[in-house]
């Protein structure tokens, strides 16, 4: 094996050039694919936390008696993905709007009435903290009797929801695109080198060599250009996303976001599935070159 | 099959060979035997090459049947080819060493594919090398070799294996005469250790060595036979 990965070696430096080209563009390729793949897994750490401190507020009628306001509230309690449910009367409420409105008081101080409504705040099972779960919860406790209202800013996580799907899907369609990009230029970069050597192969096919012992450099060849396109690929997103984390990552909800990177097993598959790209990129050149 | 024929080594039954409407050997029958001196001659065009070719399976039959060792070219499986061609070593008429590669490493192909190990294939080379006067130019490129010393590294890459058989495509066609000379002193020597020689050429002075076969071909046809 040691003289396979010798004339694998051997051949890269005797067709630098090429070499160059392809491992480049493998590394653009992943650079590009992985840059939304690390977009994916913070988008998604984001969502999660928002998702984790997520309260559902319930508003109750005007007209809720006490009776009817605790047997709402041991209504609620015996709802699937309900933790908690604290009652906060109206004005618990207003002290609570003086407080966070502390600079506009004097717009609250004219009030003949205080118009907020009685409700309870929810906090939920963690189980019950994506889109569609909390979709049905709000619809079962909006048909509790009492019930005048249930907000739980619906819209914007759909919204949030929708755009990370929809960056999913474009990302999946980017990452396919440029596997293909580079399965392609792997292919044709060994295609050109084989055709330039194929003299040396007829030679070597005369003098006994088998498939094997011919393509097994090639093979080599291919998965060191892979790997090494990796390599470069994720070394140049580590570079921008450190550039990146340092200036913007303290800023994120006030730090409590933390930006991260790929975890070594993922770098390390990443680096696997390249390698694997350049056996397979020979592999497609191989098989008709061969026949 | 008669004594002479248990002896043979390669044995052709019948062997036609054309390429599009034109016959390069037409109905050829023949049997080469264990340890034989073979001199196949004819004029340009009359087939030598081809036979040589169809051999070692460089071409394949158009009819008739080709065995060589105990194996059937006809039904000869794609991946025991290999195996088919370390039989031979085989001296190309333009010599077909790889440029990129040492005198060294041309040489020692032949015993990388065959799978030795580093250590064999240094002795072995260096060895050979020595037999046709080329040790001294073990790291040099073919282009900055003389015809004559391409020659020399072929014949010794044709050898190193230890085949049982060696063709040879005129290898002294285009040598001065100290260069066919070594060249024909190795081949005796192959010989003398129990290899086949199978030499095509038009040169007269090498069929008058003596001790030898000679069979001519004319258009693709076994014409006449010689023992000298």
């Amino acid at each position: 094996m040691q003289r396979f990965y010798r004339r694998a070696i051997k051949d890269i430096l005797e067709n630098r050039f090429l070499t160059a080209i392809t491992v480049v563009t493998i590394a653009l390729s992943i650079l590009i694919a992985a840059a939304f793949a690390l977009f994916f897994v913070n988008a998604g750490d984001m969502l999660n936390l928002w998702q984790k401190g997520m309260r559902m507020m319930v508003y109750l009628k005007a007209s809720t008696s006490e009776a009817e306001r605790l047997d709402t509230k041991f209504r609620l309690q015996g709802i699937a993905g309900v933790q908690e449910a604290v009652y906060i009367s109206k004005d618990e409420a207003l002290t609570r709007l003086k407080e966070q409105m502390q600079h506009h008081s004097a717009l609250l101080e004219n009030l003949k009435e205080n118009p907020l409504p009685d409700s309870f705040e929810i906090t939920l099972q963690p189980s019950a903290r994506n889109s569609e779960e909390l979709r049905f919860l709000a619809e079962r406790i909006q048909a509790l009797p009492g019930v005048a209202e249930v907000e739980y800013g619906q819209q914007w996580i759909q919204r949030f929801t929708h755009i990370i799907n929809l960056f999913s899907l474009a990302g999946y369609a980017i990452g396919a695109l440029f596997f293909m990009a580079t399965l392609f230029i792997v292919a044709n970069t060994i295609r050109l080198v084989l055709y330039s050597r194929r003299d040396e192969i007829e030679i070597m096919r005369l003098v006994g060599a088998t498939d094997r012992f011919i393509k097994i450099p090639f093979y080599l060849e291919g998965m060191i250009q892979g790997g090494a396109g990796t390599v470069i690929g994720l070394g140049l997103l580590y570079a921008g996303y450190s550039a990146l984390a340092l200036h913007f990552a303290p800023g994120l909800a006030g730090g409590m976001i933390q930006l991260r990177f790929f975890s070594v097993g993922a770098s390390a598959a990443a680096i696997l599935g390249g390698t694997l790209i350049g056996w397979l990129g020979c592999w497609v050149s191989l098989k008709q070159f061969m026949k | 099959m008669t004594e002479e024929n248990a002896d043979a080594i390669i044995r052709m039954f019948h062997v036609h060979k054309r390429y599009g409407a034109k016959f390069a050997l037409k109905d050829l029958s023949l049997d080469i035997y264990k340890n034989e001196y073979l001199f196949v001659t004819g004029r340009s065009g009359a087939g030598k090459t081809t036979l040589l070719r169809l051999l070692y399976l460089g071409e394949e039959v158009s009819e008739g049947q080709v065995l060589v060792d105990g194996l059937n070219l006809s039904r000869i499986a794609r991946n025991r080819i290999p195996q088919l061609r370390r039989k031979f070593g085989i001296i190309f008429q333009d010599y077909k060493l790889i440029p990129t590669k040492t005198v060294f490493e041309n040489v020692a192909l032949v015993l990388e594919v065959a799978g030795r190990k580093p250590s064999l294939i240094a002795k072995k080379v260096k060895s050979v090398l020595r037999m046709v006067g080329m040790e001294d130019r073990i790291d040099a490129y073919p282009q900055s070799l003389s015809g004559g010393e391409q020659q020399r590294v072929a014949v010794a890459r044709a050898a190193a294996g230890d085949p049982k058989i060696i063709l040879a495509d005129e290898p002294t066609g285009s040598l001065d005469e100290e260069s066919a000379d070594v060249i024909m002193s190795f081949l005796d020597t192959f010989h003398s250790r129990g290899a086949t020689i199978i030499i095509a050429t038009h040169d007269k002075e090498l069929l008058e060595r003596g001790h030898a076969r000679i069979i001519q071909l004319r258009d693709g046809q076994l014409w006449s036979t010689e023992t000298v």
